[in-house]
């Protein structure tokens, strides 16, 4: 009981500190392996892994691991709920005040700067996604063929998604499962 | 015994969260908490009832958990589609806000996001029980697999259906920004701004904060010198 609720105070810290998404809590993560020992830095390996190739948030997925890898299921309900709970507390707070001042011109002239800032921000995020399935920059470094760069295999498989999508219309979840398994034949 | 302590971590987190709205009511001294609603109620379904509205809501961010693979940018396009297009309880510019918001506010992108969006269709427990929606296929999903499944990350079908999966993201998350960009780079200074954050992001290692900021002000600036009408 007394470990959970220490575990539930550590991802509370965390949910308050990592500020900018998931991979923002790992170093919280490491310290805490390191002065809690609630689980080994073998295991964070493990767990990143894990959460980027299952469905959900990384942040969410990876507490859930920590706390189920620390105290079974019980465990991973109280770390991934201490983790969300203050950035629902910040988020109500935020929405409350925005209601409030939404007509107010400063606040349509701060959102008139930001929303070419977030449309920049998550640019720039699925460009790194891009750049690490569609490139081999490892490859390349070390062999200096600018043929072994490109990693053709998933350029075509991307460029099939892209023309699929803009055709039919589906639900993005039936691209991405059918890209898995794509993946899983040609062996991406 | 693990539904009954489930209930217990809701019930827990529901108090905290309706507190926490209603000290934020008191600082801002709204008069009634009616009106600050029917304001913002242009996106409110008037015909569904409270509970029927957050189960609407668990469900719909449950479903959007467990089709988002690879975190909170990944979540876009599927937000675009289940609560822009289909349900109408966001416009895409909001959704942009509530991205922006969610780069300088604690915790996961995807977790602000959904508050945000429950808690403009339903009050301060919507946001609870969109969030709740959102993280439970992750607590099932991931207590299933660390339990059965321990080296499942590390198989080789894992990585090559990961590896395909990354690659509909990119292509996914990319065509989400294009969309959003039509709405959003209204002039040329915002093409400028949208520009400038993209290469920063790109080359330098900053916090997002910084820039969010940043374009915040810029967004004030150029207002004001050009007295453009928000």
């Amino acid at each position: 009981m007394y470990t959970l609720l220490e575990m539930s105070w550590e991802f509370f810290k965390t949910g308050l500190f990592a500020v900018g998404g998931g991979l923002a809590t790992l170093p919280f993560l490491y310290d805490m392996s390191a002065r809690m020992g609630w689980f080994s830095t073998n295991d964070i390996a493990n767990m990143v892994a894990v959460s980027e190739s299952t469905p959900g948030p990384l942040g969410v997925n990876m507490s859930s691991y920590v706390g189920f890898t620390a105290m079974g299921v019980l465990g991973s309900m109280v770390t991934t709920c201490s983790l969300v709970l203050p950035s629902v507390i910040c988020i109500l707070i935020i929405a409350r005040v925005l209601d409030r001042f939404k007509n107010a011109a400063v606040v349509q002239q701060i959102f008139y700067g930001i929303r070419p800032a977030s449309a920049a921000l998550i640019s720039a995020a699925g460009l790194q996604v891009a750049k690490i399935s569609l490139l081999n920059i490892k490859v390349f470094q070390k062999t200096g063929a600018l043929m072994k760069l490109f990693n053709w295999k998933m350029i075509i498989l991307a460029a099939v998604v892209l023309i699929a999508y803009k055709k039919f219309k589906f639900h993005p979840i039936v691209y991405i499962l059918a890209a898995g398994a794509a993946g899983v034949v040609i062996g991406g | 015994m693990n539904a009954r302590s489930n209930s217990e971590l809701k019930t827990t987190s529901l108090n905290t969260a309706e507190t926490s709205g209603s000290n934020a009511l008191k600082k801002a001294g709204t008069g009634s908490m009616k009106n600050s609603r029917s304001e913002s109620g242009e996106i409110r379904p008037a015909h569904k009832s409270r509970p029927a509205l957050y189960l609407d809501l668990f469900l719909t961010f449950a479903g959007i958990g467990v089709s988002t693979f690879g975190g909170g940018y990944a979540m876009l396009p599927i937000l675009q589609r289940e609560v822009c297009d289909k349900r109408g309880w966001a416009t895409e510019e909001e959704l942009m806000d509530y991205y922006a918001i969610g780069q300088c506010t604690p915790g996961v992108i995807a977790v602000n996001t959904a508050t945000f969006v429950g808690y403009r269709l339903a009050g301060p427990l919507g946001g609870v029980f969109a969030t709740l929606g959102v993280i439970f296929p992750s607590i099932v999903i991931i207590c299933i697999i660390s339990a059965f499944l321990k080296n499942f990350a590390h198989s080789a079908w894992a990585i090559h259906a990961f590896s395909g999966i990354r690659a509909a993201v990119c292509v996914l998350i990319l065509d989400a920004v294009v969309r959003m960009g039509k709405k959003s780079l209204v002039d040329r200074f915002c093409i400028v701004i949208f520009l400038a954050i993209l290469a920063a992001s790109l080359f330098l290692h900053l916090s997002p904060i910084l820039y969010v900021v940043l374009a915040g002000a810029l967004g004030v600036l150029i207002s004001r010198v050009t007295k453009r009408n928000a």
